[in-house]
């Protein structure tokens, strides 16, 4: 008797503790989003009604239903201010992804190159700053970026310009604080299936007389074409949702929805608008985030 | 085939450097002497002494490193489960949607996970504060855990497993004996994956944190707000030091088990 059959049953044993955990921790919560994003603000605690109470019966939990109302969600939708905010967010992930393939192509590209005993080092150095708090990668950017940081000094020092540059609060200090942030999760997927394209490929295709662009145009890139998929979308869907970035290097004139959420909640205490918001913050990212699953999963449990 | 083109080099130091520059001037200017962070005044270790004086800052530091300390334990044991259940499970019910729950945090924007946690926390009318967080991020940084285990659970020879308990263990033995050695460097590396995600957290602790449950990455971000200040500096590179450590560390825990005849990566 193989001991295979034996072990699987414990092992399925093993996803109860996680199952219930996630299921009380990760979806349930979306039902209270959904709730209170159906519901009206309140000046009270919590900030909002109806309260459901389970004390005092039936009849006051149907009623409690009959006052949900699809306000919110109005206002989202007729208020310009809501709908730039997603439409802004939506652009810049796109741009920063776009930016972000530009930058991580060539760099995984090297490292895919490099002599065998030093892909591993090279690999070292990209996830070291990943382990290195985003706030922190951030915060050593105001550094550099500031009226009288190293960057104006340097261009001055350098005659490129002759008066300090803005760059704090601008679409580009942005734009680089998200490049820098998101880059290892570019380079690692895509180095991963660059690192695993068969070399003799490429040496049938410079046989049969493809220059290194051909080659590269025709064998390297199509066969990477899955780690840029993955690298887009482990970049792309965060970013939509991003805060901490626009927040501390972006101007404050069209906020991204992460801030916009982060506004109605914190600041105008409305927790019926920021909940309709990130519902619908959801609905937008469900396509990526279910072809993102899957990848993962033909990924993880493929090799089984 | 295997050469490398001047391009290669010169985009793979340009990636280097554009990584590590900003690292690297904000630790230097931590031990700046002068006050405006811009002037150079010479090398000094002020600012570390100042920190060392900034009460609230050392109560969010050691809030944060409780919350690191027990959210990462706890996500390590429920991560390690959950990837056993998906390599040697086979198929079970709802294992589409489990599988879906576990890697959909992994991308979900941070501002939905901290939101929903908080609704859930509020309708229960749970006091907000260390074991919120502590749950928060427990929930997020399982998922990171269940991945690094699970790749690592994948590449592992099941005969192994299988022959213990041919050899008459029964299967939590064979799993303790056998299995959890082997997938130890991981589940390791899971756990101080875990551990700096849950030091590095701001918006998920912000939205689940009561009054008085500061966390480091909270108090050093009202901070940043304010502009840029040495003190901060200071505090960023004594993070930036210790996650060095703790990698250089990782890395030789790996290496020494490699050379037992095993393989062993970081992430």
């Amino acid at each position: 008797m193989s001991g295979r059959h034996l072990f699987t049953a414990p092992a399925r044993k093993a996803a109860i503790a996680p199952f219930l955990w996630m299921l009380l921790f990760f979806l349930l919560p979306f039902g209270f989003v959904l709730k209170i994003s159906l519901s009206q603000t309140v000046i009270a605690q919590p900030p909002y009604l109806p309260v459901f109470d389970p004390a005092q019966g039936m009849a006051a939990l149907k009623a409690a239903f009959a006052a949900l109302s699809l306000e919110n969600f109005r206002l989202l939708a007729s208020d310009h201010l809501y709908v730039m905010s997603y439409l802004r967010s939506v652009a810049v992930a796109l741009i920063s992804t776009a930016i972000l393939l530009a930058v991580g192509y060539p760099v995984a590209y090297g490292m895919s190159r490099l002599p065998a005993r030093w892909q591993p080092i090279a690999m070292i150095l990209v996830i070291v700053p990943f382990w290195t708090s985003f706030l922190i990668r951030v915060y050593a950017w105001i550094n550099i970026l500031q009226h009288d940081g190293i960057l104006n000094k340097t261009l001055l020092a350098l005659h490129v310009v002759s008066a300090p540059i803005v760059w704090l609060s601008t679409d580009t200090a942005m734009y680089i604080g998200i490049v820098y942030s998101y880059l290892p999760f570019m380079i690692l997927p895509l180095y991963a299936t660059l690192a695993k394209i068969d070399p003799a490929l490429l040496e049938a295709s410079a046989d049969l007389g493809g220059s290194r662009l051909t080659t590269f145009w025709l064998v390297t890139f199509p066969l990477s074409l899955p780690g840029v998929g993955a690298g887009a979308l482990l970049c792309f869907i965060p970013i939509v949702g991003e805060f901490v970035i626009p927040d501390l290097l972006a101007g404050s004139n069209s906020p991204m929805i992460g801030q916009t959420v982060w506004l109605e909640f914190f600041t105008n205490r409305d927790w019926p608008v920021a909940s309709a918001l990130a519902v619908v913050l959801l609905v937008l990212l469900l396509a990526p985030l279910l072809v993102y699953e899957r990848m993962q999963r033909r990924q993880l449990e493929g090799r089984r | 085939m295997k050469q490398l083109s001047r391009f290669n080099i010169t985009a793979l130091a340009l990636g280097l450097a554009f990584l590590y520059v900003p690292i690297v001037v904000l630790v230097i200017y931590s031990f700046n002497a002068s006050r405006l962070v811009t002037v150079w005044g010479g090398w000094s270790l002020r600012w570390y002494v100042e920190l060392f004086n900034d009460a609230a800052m050392l109560s969010a530091a050691a809030m944060s490193l409780r919350v690191a300390a027990v959210s990462a334990t706890a996500a390590t044991i429920l991560g390690t489960l959950a990837a056993v259940a998906l390599t040697r499970g086979e198929s079970f019910r709802g294992r589409t949607l489990f599988s879906g729950m576990l890697y959909a945090p992994l991308v979900m924007p941070e501002v939905i996970t901290g939101l929903s946690l908080l609704l859930l926390f509020v309708a229960v009318n749970a006091e907000r504060g260390f074991w919120t967080v502590t749950i928060a991020h427990t929930t997020l940084t399982m998922c990171f855990v269940a991945v690094v285990v699970q790749s690592r659970l994948g590449s592992l020879d099941r005969s192994l497993e299988e022959a213990a308990m041919d050899l008459g263990c029964d299967p939590l033995r064979a799993f303790l004996k056998v299995t959890l050695p082997l997938i130890l460097p991981s589940v390791m590396a899971g756990w101080m994956l875990a551990f700096t995600l849950s030091m590095d957290d701001l918006v998920i602790a912000s939205f689940t944190t009561g009054p008085g449950s500061t966390t480091l990455p909270i108090r050093i971000y009202s901070e940043v707000r304010l502009g840029v200040k040495p003190e901060i500096n200071a505090i960023c590179t004594l993070i930036i030091g210790s996650i060095t450590l703790v990698i250089i560390a990782a890395s030789l825990v790996s290496k020494l088990s490699s050379r037992q005849g095993e393989s062993a990566a970081p992430l």
